[in-house]
């Protein structure tokens, strides 16, 4: 699974992208944010504010719920600010 | 037809107004939008701004915001425009201009077009600040509210 971080998220990890293999256990976006949080103490600064995170897969907008596949591209990312 | 562009160079209004209406004669009025990097935040003096993006994504969404619009309130056609990278205060950002039959449409779908810009097309502002300090802006709740008036993208 392609993970991708912008802005702070990925200032925080310290990568804007990483390659992951999807443990079996885990299927939905909300379970994928609590896998990548023990990561690295990057990871865990970058996911802390929980509600200041967005998520898409396959670059649509996806919720805690949303399902994920070893093939999706995943990113994180804060409220957009563009405009 | 919309015409989207993600670009690190500035835009030349006149040229993509020309564009719009090139060829036809149907329409009659074009709003239009641009956002430029103001040189303080919250009374603080800013020096730089960068702006960073989701390619594949942003353009994704700003194609998706732009065929919302020409269903909705009927366009002849629509830019988007939006700049990213390094940019200094007094430089533009985007460009909004929806083209219409007439005025109301033209002003609402120019609103509309720039309120879902700065609140569903992936890209984040970063300021660099007179004394050196560096942040990234925060999402404001106000532009999610001008958003909602519309109801769902």
């Amino acid at each position: 699974m392609k993970i991708l971080y912008f802005a702070w998220l990925r200032e925080r990890v310290g990568r804007g992208e990483e390659d992951v293999t999807l443990p079996s256990d885990i299927s939905t976006v909300g379970q994928l944010v609590t896998w990548l949080r023990g990561r690295s103490a990057g990871h865990e600064a970058a996911f802390a504010q929980g509600r200041l995170v967005r998520c898409a897969v396959n670059q649509d907008f996806a919720t805690p719920d949303a399902t994920v596949t070893d093939r999706d591209e995943v990113a994180f990312f804060p409220p957009v600010t563009g405009g | 037809m919309a015409r989207i562009v993600v670009q690190t160079e500035d835009f030349d209004t006149g040229a993509e107004l020309a564009r719009l209406t090139a060829g036809r004669l149907d329409v009659g009025g074009i709003g239009s939008f641009i956002g430029i990097v103001r040189d303080t935040a919250h009374g603080n003096p800013i020096t730089a701004m960068t702006l960073e993006h989701y390619p594949g994504m942003t353009e994704r969404a700003m194609t998706r915001i732009a065929e919302a619009a020409e269903a909705r309130f009927g366009l002849l056609g629509c830019t988007l425009i939006h700049r990213v990278g390094p940019l200094s205060p007094g430089e533009n950002i985007v460009l909004v201009l929806a083209a219409a039959p007439h005025r109301q449409a033209a002003l609402d779908g120019t609103a509309f077009l720039i309120d879902w810009l700065k609140t569903r097309a992936p890209f984040w502002k970063k300021e660099r600040f007179a004394d050196g300090a560096q942040g990234w802006v925060d999402a404001r709740e106000a532009d999610d509210a001008a958003a909602a008036r519309w109801g769902a993208l």
